[in-house]
């Protein structure tokens, strides 16, 4: 691959004992959606926080936009990386609102002493309306649904205006009808604004069918790598989650069994 | 009286202010911890022979040293680590105290605190610590407001959220030395959380609960202090207690409560 965006080279992470990441190599290009697949405990979260700086390598390099990640670099690079987590629980007397809630992706870009200006604010009522948010933008955040925090968390990375959009499960915990406006809206923000996107996922539902790539991890280590095509297949998932092929068969959601 | 009415403004500023933090950021025993800490340093210094001052701010220092990386790493849980840190200096408190060869009023004016008493020179340092509090949560709101929101957004979005925590816990220890001769090592925990306590109970903007925690803070140091005065009761005492009334007023009157009119609507309007 020329020139990749991220460019991860048998990186190895470990905490204490225990291996998170086991060696693992990942070139990814500009603009690409990729599916980052596999059960609990597979090293995924630790793989995206390698993107952002957040994690800590043991071993290994990580170049991302060109530069390779170090300690004295990170802060500058999370600039023009968004993350996205888990729903988290927020309480709800928390003073602060949705727009103020926006506005912290623009906290890095803007630098110490500097204060929100017009357009800042303007960037963020525009990213609002992107995720169909606008009307709850004075609401108290804690007083909103898990689904409508994890909108809000998808307008305050683009309110970073990233180059790379990084989601960790950003579907979990969340209902079906939630799950799916999620999954439609990070499709239609990633090819409006030419990202370049890591999803993470253990659930295949929540897996945009739409990924131009997908990469299966188990144990630390990257099995496989390929179209969605070629790896969500029956024998593949078997294989990632350590369930006989049939099982596989009669849990696996009917619409993925229809497009293969 | 006249330092004693200053000395209620400038620390009901600073430990109000300062107590925001500690609420906003889920960790109330980092005020317990700390006090405690600056109150076990301080009867060193009086054991010693040096200014307690000295041994306060190098104790609170340390406890800040210690609990900083520990909730910050996650390897031991927060509560833990304060709970640790604050039987430790409780612990070399008594310890100090039944090693001092005199008298022990010194020792227990550093507990209770002597508002009544404090000098020009106590003001003058409680006003250049609440100045630079008030003037770097000014400076640095936005940073503030996303560390206390959530740190690992902070992080994730490039700030430097790591030193903000560290800075956070050093300007607590500050505002607890300094305040300790006027309040008190055992009841500036409270000056410094039932403020900001109840000012969250009043409000969903973060810049309202600052000012409204300074409000209530200075309050509690005047209303305490009148009190203390007329009925001639300990002051540290009377101004804590005023502080807890304050809080619970603002339980009780809390908006917070209420029904949110907003989802009601909402919900009824899905039906």
């Amino acid at each position: 691959m020329e020139n990749p965006i991220i460019h991860i080279e048998n990186a190895v992470v470990s905490y204490r004992d225990e291996v998170a990441l086991g060696g693992v190599s990942l070139d990814i290009s500009a603009g690409e959606f990729v599916g980052i697949i596999g059960p609990n405990g597979a090293g995924k979260t630790t793989l995206l926080t390698l993107v952002n700086g957040l994690g800590k390598l043991s071993k290994g390099s990580v170049t991302v936009l060109g530069k390779q990640v170090t300690g004295s670099n990170r802060h500058e690079l999370r600039k023009q990386v968004g993350y996205v987590a888990q729903v988290e629980i927020i309480d709800k007397r928390m003073p602060i609102s949705v727009r103020e809630v926006v506005m912290l992706g623009r906290y890095g870009i803007l630098g110490l002493f500097h204060r929100p200006g017009k357009l800042d604010w303007a960037i963020v009522d525009e990213t609002l309306e992107m995720v169909g948010m606008t009307y709850l933008a004075n609401r108290p955040i804690g007083h909103l649904s898990g689904g409508e925090q994890q909108r809000v968390s998808i307008a305050r990375c683009l309110a970073q205006e990233p180059k790379i959009f990084l989601l960790d499960e950003p579907t979990a915990s969340l209902d079906w009808k939630a799950q799916t406006e999620i999954l439609e809206m990070v499709k239609r923000l990633h090819d409006e604004r030419h990202l370049t996107t890591l999803f993470v996922t253990h659930n295949l539902d929540a897996l945009p069918h739409t990924c131009d790539r997908v990469v299966l991890m188990k144990d630390g280590l990257i099995i496989a790598d390929g179209t969605p095509d070629k790896l969500i297949s029956t024998e593949s998932l078997s294989r990632l989650f350590n369930i006989p092929e049939l099982v596989v068969e009669e849990r696996r959601p009917h619409v993925h069994r229809k497009e293969l | 009286m006249q330092n004693a009415i200053l000395a209620a403004f400038l620390g009901g500023i600073a430990c109000s202010t300062v107590g925001v933090f500690v609420v906003l950021l889920h960790m109330p025993f980092i005020g317990v911890a700390m006090s405690h800490a600056a109150f076990a340093g301080a009867l060193l210094g009086l054991w010693l022979g040096f200014d307690p001052l000295i041994g306060a701010f190098v104790f609170s220092l340390g406890a800040a040293a210690v609990i900083g990386p520990l909730a910050d790493r996650g390897e031991i849980s927060p509560e833990t680590s304060l709970g640790i840190v604050f039987s430790l200096t409780l612990g070399l408190a008594f310890l100090f105290i039944g090693l001092m060869p005199t008298t022990r009023s010194a020792a227990l004016d550093l507990l209770w605190g002597s508002i009544l008493t404090v000098g020009r020179s106590d003001v003058i340092l409680l006003a250049i610590v609440a100045l630079v509090i008030v003037g770097l949560v000014i400076l640095f709101f936005k940073e503030v407001q996303a560390v206390v929101f959530n740190r690992n957004i902070a992080l994730a979005v490039g700030l430097p959220a790591t030193f903000i925590l560290y800075a956070v816990l050093f300007l607590t220890g500050t505002t607890v030395t300094v305040s300790l001769r006027s309040i008190g090592g055992l009841l500036i925990f409270s000056l410094i959380l039932n403020p900001a306590a109840a000012a969250y109970q009043l409000t969903y903007n973060m810049k309202k609960m600052f000012l409204l925690s300074a409000i209530l803070g200075i309050l509690s140091g005047w209303i305490g202090l009148f009190f203390s005065y007329i009925f001639d009761l300990p002051s540290g005492a009377t101004i804590v207690d005023t502080s807890s009334v304050i809080f619970l007023l603002a339980i009780v009157f809390s908006p917070k409560r209420r029904v949110i009119p907003w989802r009601t609507k909402r919900i009824a309007g899905k039906r």
